[in-house]
């Protein structure tokens, strides 16, 4: 559905949007037989929803990235970027960036999808719990790479802001196995709110691009 | 976000408006600081309201309940019957009579059905504390635990069944699931990391931040007004992975808990300390 061009990878790197991946020591551990982890997992969950019990069943991109820890090869990459990709879905009108003010707020919400949510919870991105975004917020998270000066940085170029909005819909479009979630293809952020944390992110107004 | 962490956010937020401070580095060496300090602060054993919840479970301890009407104190924690001193620093362990590795908590409620014939539902139900609800299973952790402080943490792995359930433990640890695609790996496999302002021990590695993170809990929450156990804090773990909700006491904590314990081996038990 999305084209991809070289750029856009030269974008993330260059960029540092792109998530670093944990590397892992080879542990001297015993093999385990994968059937018997995934029955200790099922035991935890007996008393929950169907609905609930789905999540803790992995899909084809989550078990590779499990079973490689986040280290894939150059093809298995290549599968999953691929795989990842067909679920992008650009915003039908054609416009990216949305309302910067409603942006900060998915930022800043870090409520949705967890076990003690009421129903009809609203998702946010929760993007402060990773990333610094507006220089005047000092309670930011460090898992991912700093956004401050995000799109004042990259001269709020239309190219990056269409880059910025798949890898947001979808990090392991870009990355395959990234820390970073696949907000829209996973459902959790809808186009509207990823539309505006690109506003939050790339409007000339937004704090991200105040000093 | 913890409250605390927003708070001391203001706080030097508000520090920073009024111009005392320059840099955002200083910021944030500043906010950091403050934690510290906080942390220094609340860090002391005679006001620890955890010791309330050891002084219980030494009472429920030596009560007499169940349809047979005894106490625990014939309840064997691996060291023998009702030898506590340095018990729980061997946990979790193989159990023959039961043929299963099990937790202290899986081990109790094992105890209280087959010892005391207690029916455990209304244990289970009481499991984690609130406003006027006690948790028998916190005060028992809390006092048995205790007596292992100074005791170095001795991950288990002379049965078959406990070197499978650490490399269980190991896998599960980065097994990435949830709408989010979230493992404990994706927080915990790297120092000097933080989710906001809160710190993140790395696990990925044996060492000192998983002996101090294993060493301290149970703990006494000051933000939850209550005793934790380590099946809280894995039970919250999963919350904010957008797992499911993992049953009390099940297999899967056990295991986790066992990978845990192996990165932190040596590590000495502290408890019950006291978290924000």
């Amino acid at each position: 559905m999305v084209s991809f061009s070289s750029k856009l990878i030269r974008t993330l790197l260059v960029c540092g949007i792109a998530l670093t991946v944990t590397s892992v020591d080879a542990q001297d551990r015993p093999p385990v037989d994968p059937a018997k982890v995934d029955a200790l997992i099922d035991g935890m969950f007996t008393r929950v929803s169907p609905e609930w019990r789905a999540r803790a069943v992995l899909d084809d991109t989550q078990r590779t990235c499990t079973d490689r820890r986040n280290q894939v090869s150059g093809a298995e990459a290549e599968a999953i970027q691929a795989r990842e990709r067909a679920s992008v879905v650009l915003p039908p009108d054609g416009n990216f960036l949305g309302d910067w003010r409603k942006g900060f707020q998915v930022a800043n919400n870090g409520r949705g999808f967890q076990f003690s949510d009421p129903a009809g919870t609203v998702a946010g991105g929760n993007c402060y719990a990773c990333h610094q975004m507006s220089p005047k917020e000092v309670s930011f998270g460090t898992l991912g790479p700093s956004l401050a000066g995000y799109g004042r940085e990259r001269n709020y170029d239309p190219e990056l802001i269409r880059d910025a909005y798949i890898k947001i819909f979808n990090a392991q479009a870009a990355v395959a196995c990234s820390n970073m979630p696949r907000f829209g293809s996973s459902k959790v952020l809808t186009i509207e709110q990823i539309k505006d944390v690109l506003a939050y992110l790339f409007d000339r107004q937004s704090p991200v691009n105040q000093p | 976000m913890n409250r605390m962490g927003r708070l001391i956010a203001l706080v030097v937020a508000a520090a920073t408006c009024a111009g005392l401070m320059g840099a955002m580095a200083q910021t944030q060496d500043e906010s950091e600081r403050e934690i510290e300090r906080y942390r220094a602060m609340i860090n002391d054993p005679m006001a620890n309201p955890g010791y309330l919840a050891v002084d219980r479970g030494e009472v429920l301890w030596a009560q007499a309940r169940g349809t047979k009407a005894v106490s625990l104190e014939a309840c064997d924690l691996g060291e023998g019957p009702g030898k506590l001193e340095g018990a729980y620093a061997k946990l979790p362990r193989y159990f023959a009579d039961a043929d299963r590795v099990m937790d202290l908590e899986q081990r109790l409620l094992w105890c209280m059905e087959k010892i005391q014939g207690l029916d455990t539902a209304d244990v289970i139900r009481r499991r984690f504390s609130g406003p006027g609800r006690a948790s028998d299973m916190e005060d028992l952790v809390a006092f048995i635990a205790n007596k292992s402080n100074g005791t170095p943490i001795q991950p288990q792995n002379a049965h078959p069944r406990e070197r499978e359930m650490t490399a269980m433990g190991e896998a599960l640890f980065y097994r990435r699931a949830g709408v989010l695609d979230f493992s404990c790996a994706t927080c915990h496999a790297e120092p000097g990391k933080r989710i906001r302002l809160q710190g993140l021990p790395d696990f990925s590695t044996p060492g000192k931040q998983a002996q101090e993170t294993m060493g301290s809990w149970p703990t006494y929450r000051v933000s939850q007004s209550a005793l934790r156990t380590m099946q809280h804090r894995l039970w919250d773990c999963f919350r904010q992975q957008r797992w499911p909700e993992p049953a009390y006491a099940s297999d899967g904590l056990t295991a986790l808990q066992m990978f845990l314990n192996v990165q932190a081996a040596g590590g000495e038990i502290t408890v019950p300390s006291i978290k924000r």
